[in-house]
């Protein structure tokens, strides 16, 4: 039996980063992989002969600086210019925005432009201010330390700051929808229609819904080499940054083993100890560090009764089911999008032509149906990397919403008709399309579930709503990284501040173990 | 001419409620309203011989007892009378009954799951929880947490302490109940279709949510937070309609030589040098005061009544963007005798109660859909009752006043104007809906009143017929509400205050508007107050 | 899962009767005099049928008979039995022996107490929960992971509380042989009517008792087989006031009378600890988790306890039943939650919750703030009161070895 101080489950991104960050306090760390690779969801995949995409997320839109200046990332990973985000149409052209979301716009009136322009600046002053939570651990109610209060106290000065204006906005549109938001600002349904689509990609809400302006503010407090909104395709597809990641991680000097599914987290007297492997191999260890969803871990690798009735209730009802698909297609030639320069089709390319559409799409969802007219957002990534697909074809990888993970009809059928109704909605905008088609493949929640040991699917590991963000997330008795039972602990995007690929959760809880266990060591 | 101390616009539940407490600090008040009666959408009106109709709103348990202490209501008239009863009907021949005994409520909720019976049980003591935290929140202002004014410091340091009255797990519970949608909250105790949707109900009448939208939770909350003498989260009728509650507050108001024009609408607000100081009349008649307190909407206040000039530009676009879509409708009916619901059994008190016939949350959500695409529910969600079961003096011997609130019902159908047809065709939906589950139904109709928020805006004066004036959504709650730095019945004007159902805690027939709007009046005149009760202690 | 429509319907007409009848209520209602029915978890019961007195005396003198139907009951059965056992409650269920019976508590995630109650092994994986409250939800929540059935089985099952020096006597004569084996906690089963009727020696008044259980058809044989051997051993039925007169005396403590329970409680500070509800004596730390585990360790640890239930004596007679309890006359420190008059010990007794240290550090200087309203007006007493150990009264007849005849 080998003894390590930290054995971490799960070599998703958030598990490597926790890694490194933990192995760097010096401690002997060991990441344990069901799958071969490590990236989770952050790998990159061949879908089909000499067809390569990233696996489930496509653009990196908030790695954050602490990370990769802690792990010493090289930021020619993200080398070239950000790539654009274009709001198609298919009639008018697409509305394009260059630059951290929208710096300037192209394909749009002056004064939608002028619009535009002051909606942004408002979105990414409130998201300066959300930003500062993101590195935090959320704050316990009822023990509120003087630096959480110093966090609020200089929250509230920063806004103030910027006039007591800015400051009742703020109050104001927190908790709002994004339509109406929309609706204020803009008139162009292109850009109207985009910011439905991010503000509620990858969450059960639609862009009427109540709350669903904090799916854009999460957004925007994203930055890439410190370009608030910014976005990139890496080289070589999101596999790359899994393997910078790791290799971060291996530099820090901790180890990955691979094809070591975990069966169990050992406890003795409500203590972690360690593991125990699908084959029957234990290991041991003082900490133990989830970078799988909280569920997974509280539920089925504990012992029943490990943990108290009430905290399983609240896992049972942390919302958690997948609404995206994952779109894969082999394409024999470079598509053709009605009215997109070569250039731009290197970008992201969103079909969301309302803030109807978006909500439209969003009704069947409700009701366990996919959408009848599917929204997406579409990467060609071999665009900018030849190395993708065989010379001349191209690969397409798209993010499509709605389709709910409980499919009433079952997917089995209804698998076939969701993709027919998604490639005939894409031939709007590429109407040549289909001809082209070598391969497709079409991941919907419950094989993102199974390929990914994701439950339900959700690559937030746990709807990214106001009810289940900050002190909740994941749920009240395991926010701050910490889980009833000693020792173990969460690190992945189920916890604060959620998924995407940021590090971040990876990150804080790394921090938050390394300082718990030095407050110990003092008492 | 004389010089008023107040005119008061709109007769209102809310600006009679101001003009009583203001009446009785010695100011010489005077109402302005534009029908021929007083009561904004807490009338009764006698639209068919013998029958008196609720017409707009229908039920009243929200209102203060606070006020109605206050203001005397009881010695001018206003009694209330619980429900016995009540009944969703299902779409398999049962139906979920609503019993004031509490074992007889479990062992019906028992009915379709044991589970689902005990739940309850926690539900509602969590509900009670928040409810005990709400509740004194209606009768304050909402303080400005970005004015640095001591007051407002005070009162968010009142806010802070109440709390932290609950433990840790509490106040996240708390975070996530404001913030939850009412479907994934009844998801945390229910298993029942009908019995979620029976409770979502109070989470999305009168707003334009359905039960999966975030928000609703709370909206569960507004609606909870009622009681018939002490008796809290229970629903009653008022006696002789909800006009009964405006009679009551009006009587009281001229009883105290208080002044009340009907007839008179207003054109103006009469602004000079940057002040209030009177109104203009259709009529070409000015009326001359040394405040005007507006009971219309906030829109209809500051888009209509006041010249854009006077405002401020972040004011007016703020009040422009304000959320009052129109999402119910009304059916009122005259019954030659009591409809039959052969689900419910012999001696069921089921009837003297509120009724409905929306199953599922699924449906309710449905009829939601069909509001945002802008045509009304073809599966409408209707809160359905007879109040002539236990108000006799509504109808004559045997016959029956029967009032539908229906939702949901947009302000324009698919972006176009209300047409009779569309009226007549939207009221077809409600009576089918009905007849499906009470046979013979149509046949006992004398008369029928229909009001879609077309009819609601047009009599009322509700702007796009929102009947809470403003949408129940955290951005116009509280301190937000209707516009952040305007949230304490104060407007940019000087001597023009708002004190309708636009301001804080909102819609209903609440009074608590009102009643804060002529607490922030007397404080600016530096007026007693000691004849305002505070909020009851919540124990 | 929701019940079928045929089912539902049936069910329809349980609106015309708000309090239901225990399987009893027949014999109950002829031996009834006074007509002072309450209301328990739905049923109809007696206050006192005849004079509560006399009822008392019953119990300390003869036999009482006391009507448990309406008490919750839950059948727990299944491999998973014993774990899900020793999960959902405080006291170590591997240790309770075949046919026993324990006294026990279960708490929630924060440790606060939901429910106390008896807790009858049956057979190796076979149990018995019987409570006040109704806790359907949190059993089955509870249970996922194990293998367990769980069952309410309040309505089938009819109950009688047998008490007083005579019962054992009555229980030979009504020729249930081999019941004098029974020791204190044991349960047996016995042939009534071609059935079984389960025994056991426990009881809620600190006396000689047996609880009896059948199912609900044979409730009225068997109260008749009880009521025809007691003819001359002076059985008598009772109300629920000579009762909770016993139970006082023997120190026993009531949920929602003495404590809130945590599912009904709306106020945050009412929820109590084991701790402080006098319960810490049956947590076992050493077991594997239980709810509420970590919470009582925390709270052990960090010394955040805040409540304690004591016993308490009080001076002169009159009952100070939910007065106020100060330190030196002067500061607030708790509340009586429940006060007799003692016949048995001659004494002023008194359940009381206190705030810490008071009752824990500090046990001098209590007093009791007494209104006893006597022909309309309050006479303001205060009383000087000495916290004492529970049981405030111990009848050695209680664990005697056999049972004895009187």
């Amino acid at each position: 039996m080998t003894s390590f101080d930290t054995i971490i489950i799960g070599a998703g991104h958030n598990g490597v980063v926790a890694a490194g960050f933990l192995a760097k306090s010096g401690r002997k760390v060991l990441v344990l992989e069901a799958a071969d690779t490590a990236g989770g969801g952050a790998r990159t995949v061949e879908f089909a002969p000499g067809f390569r995409a990233s696996g489930l997320a496509h653009v990196v839109n908030r790695l954050h600086p602490q990370v990769m200046s802690s792990l010493k990332l090289d930021r020619t990973l993200f080398e070239g210019e950000a790539v654009p985000t274009l709001a198609l149409d298919a009639q008018r052209g697409p509305a394009v925005l260059h630059g951290g979301y929208g710096e300037t716009l192209e394909g749009v009136s002056e004064t939608e432009a002028g619009a535009f322009a002051a909606m942004r600046k408002k979105l990414l002053l409130q998201a300066g201010v959300l930003k500062s939570f993101l590195t935090r651990k959320p704050p316990r109610p009822g023990d509120i330390g003087l630096g959480d209060a110093l966090q609020l106290g200089l929250t509230g000065l920063s806004l103030l700051r910027h006039g007591r204006q800015e400051a009742r906005d703020f109050a104001r549109m927190l908790l709002m929808n994004v339509a109406d938001i929309a609706d204020e600002y803009l008139t162009d349904d292109r850009l109207k229609g985009l910011i439905a689509f991010d503000a509620t990609l990858g969450i059960h809400l639609g862009p009427r819904s109540p709350t669903s302006l904090l799916g854009l503010f999460y957004r925007l407090t994203g930055e890439v080499l410190g370009q608030a909104g910014g976005q990139y395709l890496p080289k070589g597809g999101m596999g790359t940054l899994a393997r910078a990641l790791e290799t971060a991680a291996i530099a820090a000097g901790a180890r990955l083993r691979f094809s070591s599914p975990v069966a169990q987290i050992l406890t003795e007297k409500g203590s972690a100890i360690g593991v125990v492997l699908k084959n029957g191999e234990e290991l041991r260890a003082t900490e133990v560090v989830s970078a799988i969803h909280p569920v997974t871990t509280l539920q089925t690798f504990l012992p029943a009764g490990e943990i108290d009735t009430g905290l399983s209730r609240s896992l049972r009802h942390i919302r958690s089911k997948g609404n995206v698909a994952k779109l894969h297609l082999a394409l024999d030639r470079v598509p053709v999008f009605t009215g997109v320069s070569l250039k731009d089709q290197r970008g992201r390319l969103v079909i969301a032509p309302s803030v109807d559409h978006v909500e439209n799409a969003f009704n069947p969802a409700k009701y366990g149906a996919f959408s009848a007219d599917p929204v997406m957002e579409i990467t060609l990534p071999s665009m900018g990397d030849l190395s993708l697909a065989p010379p001349g074809a191209c690969v397409l990888s798209a993010l499509v919403q709605y389709a709910p993970y409980d499919l009433k009809e079952g997917w089995e059928n209804g698998k076939p008709r969701f993709l027919e109704t998604i490639l005939s909605t894409i031939e709007r905008y590429a109407p040549d399309i289909r001809s082209s088609i070598v391969a497709a493949e079409l991941l919907v929640p419950p094989d993102i579930e199974a390929r990914y040991r994701l439950p339900g699917g959700h690559w937030h590991h746990g709807e990214l709503q106001a009810d289940q963000l900050l002190i909740n997330r994941p749920t009240f008795a395991l926010s701050g990284y910490e889980t009833p039972v000693e020792g173990l602990y969460l690190c992945s995007a189920g916890s604060h501040p959620g998924g995407g690929l940021s590090g971040v959760p990876g990150m804080n809880a790394a921090r938050h173990i390394i300082a718990a266990s030095k407050a110990r060591s003092r008492r | 001419m004389k010089i008023y101390d107040a005119i008061i616009i709109g007769g209102g539940h809310n600006g009679l409620v101001t003009a009583g407490y203001l009446q009785r600090a010695g100011l010489e008040t005077v109402v302005v309203e534009k029908n021929p009666w007083v009561g904004g959408a807490a009338t009764s009106r006698e639209l068919t011989p013998g029958f008196l109709y609720s017409n707009c709103s229908y039920v009243c348990s929200l209102f203060r007892p606070e006020i109605m202490r206050d203001l005397e209501l009881p010695k001018h008239g206003l009694q209330i009378i619980s429900y016995e009863g009540g009944a969703v009907f299902t779409r398999d021949g049962d139906y979920l009954a609503s019993y004031r005994d509490h074992d007889a409520h479990r062992r019906e909720f028992a009915r379709y799951s044991a589970r689902d019976a005990e739940s309850y049980e926690r539900y509602a003591r969590d509900v009670t929880r928040q409810c005990r935290f709400i509740q004194p929140l209606l009768m304050r202002t909402a303080p400005d947490p970005f004015s640095c004014k001591p007051r407002d410091i005070g009162e968010l340091l009142y806010l802070a302490k109440k709390f932290g009255e609950f433990s840790p797990a509490e106040m996240a519970a708390t975070l996530r109940f404001w913030t939850m949608s009412i479907a994934d909250f009844l998801d945390e105790y229910f298993e029942t279709d009908v019995i979620k949707a029976y409770l979502a109900l109070s989470g999305i009448i009168g707003t334009a949510l359905g039960p999966m939208s975030p928000g609703t939770a709370y909206v569960l909350l507004h609606h909870y937070m009622g009681e018939v003498d002490g008796s809290v989260g229970a629903w009653g009728y008022a006696r002789g309609g909800m006009g009964a509650v405006t009679k009551a507050l009006a009587s009281s108001f001229l009883a105290a030589g208080g002044v009340i024009r009907t007839g008179s609408e207003v054109d103006k607000v009469i602004v000079e040098g940057g002040r209030a100081v009177g109104i203009a009349l259709a009529n070409g008649d000015e009326v001359r005061a040394r405040m005007v307190v507006s009971n219309a909407d906030v829109k209809r206040t500051f888009l209509k009544l006041v010249e854009p000039k006077e405002l401020p530009e972040p004011f007016l676009h703020r009040v422009k963007h304000f959320k009052m879509r129109g999402s119910s409708g009304k059916v009122n009916i005259a019954l030659d005798s009591l409809p039959e619901f052969p689900a419910l059994p012999e001696g069921s008190q089921c009837m003297r109660g509120d009724m409905h016939f929306t199953d599922s949350i699924e449906r309710m959500e449905r009829a939601y859909d069909d509001w945002k695409a802008g045509r009304w529910s073809a599966d409408p969600f209707l809160d359905m009752m007879i109040p002539t079961t236990l108000d006799p003096t509504m109808a004559p011997a045997g016959k029956h006043f029967m009032s539908c609130f229906v939702q949901y019902c947009p302000p324009k159908v698919e972006g176009r104007d209300w047409t009779d047809a569309d009226r007549d065709a939207f009221a077809e939906t409600v009576i089918k809906q009905i007849s499906d589950y009470s046979p013979g139904f149509r046949d006992r109709i004398i008369h029928m009143e229909v009001r879609t928020p077309r009819e609601i805006e047009q009599e009322v004066g509700l702007t796009e017929g929102n009947i809470f004036q403003g949408e129940l959504t955290f951005d116009q709650l509280l301190f937000n509400r209707p516009v952040p730095g305007y949230a304490q019945y104060r407007s940019p004007i000087q001597g023009l205050y708002i004190c309708g159902s636009s301001t804080h805690p909102g819609g209903g027939v609440m009074g608590a508007p009102g009643r804060n709007a002529a607490a922030e009046i007397l404080r600016d005149l530096d007026r007693s107050r000691s004849h305002m009760s505070a909020a009851h202690d919540v124990l | 899962m929701t019940l079928d429509l045929a089912t539902r319907k049936a069910a329809q007409p349980h609106f015309h009767t708000l309090l239901l009848e225990s399987p009893f209520h027949e014999r109950l209602a002829a031996l009834d005099k006074t007509n002072d029915w309450y209301g328990w978890a739905g049923h109809k019961a007696p206050h006192a049928l005849d004079d509560e007195e006399l009822e008392y005396f019953a119990i300390r003198s003869t036999a009482a008979v006391f009507d448990i139907s309406p008490m919750t009951k839950y059948r727990i059965t299944g491999p998973g039995a014993v774990a899900f056992l020793d999960r959902l409650t405080v006291r170590n269920v591997a240790k309770l022996g075949i046919n026993r019976v324990h006294y026990t508590a279960w708490c929630d995630d924060h440790g606060h107490v939901l429910d106390d109650g008896t807790l009858f092994r049956l057979g190796e994986s076979e149990f018995r929960l019987c409570c006040q409250e109704r806790h359907l939800p949190w059993l089955l929540d509870s249970a996922e992971g194990f293998a367990v059935d769980i069952r309410e089985e309040t309505g089938e099952v009819a109950g009688l509380a047998l008490q007083g020096p005579t019962s054992y006597a009555i229980l030979k004569e009504a020729g249930f042989a081999g019941v004098e084996a029974l020791k204190p906690f044991q349960i047996g089963g016995f042939a009534h009517e071609g059935c079984t009727v389960t025994i056991s020696r426990t009881g809620f008044t600190g006396d000689l008792g047996y609880e009896l259980f059948v199912p609900r058809a044979l409730a009225l044989s068997l109260w008749d087989r009880l009521f025809e051997a007691g003819k001359f051993l002076g059985i008598r039925a009772i109300g629920y006031t000579a009762l909770n007169r016993a139970r006082i005396e023997a120190g026993f403590i009531v949920a929602n009378a003495d404590f809130m329970t945590a599912e009904t409680a709306l106020r945050g500070n009412r929820l109590r600890l084991p701790d402080e509800i006098g319960l810490d004596w049956m947590i076992d730390l050493e077991k594997p988790n239980f709810n509420g585990r970590r919470a009582i360790m925390a709270a052990r640890a960090g010394k955040t306890l805040k409540h304690i239930l004591v016993g308490m004596e009080i001076d002169g007679n009159v009952p100070p039943e939910h007065a106020l309890v100060y330190h030196n006359k002067r500061r607030e420190v708790g509340i009586v939650t429940a006060a007799i008059w003692s016949p048995l010990a001659k004494r002023n007794i008194a359940i009381a919750s206190l705030e810490r240290p008071y009752g824990e550090r500090i046990q001098d200087g209590l007093w009791v703030e007494i209104y006893a309203l006597r022909e309309l007006q309050y006479q303001k007493l205060m009383k000087r009161a000495r916290i004492v150990p529970r049981p405030f009264v111990t009848l050695a007849r209680r664990s005697a070895n056999p049972p004895g005849l009187f």
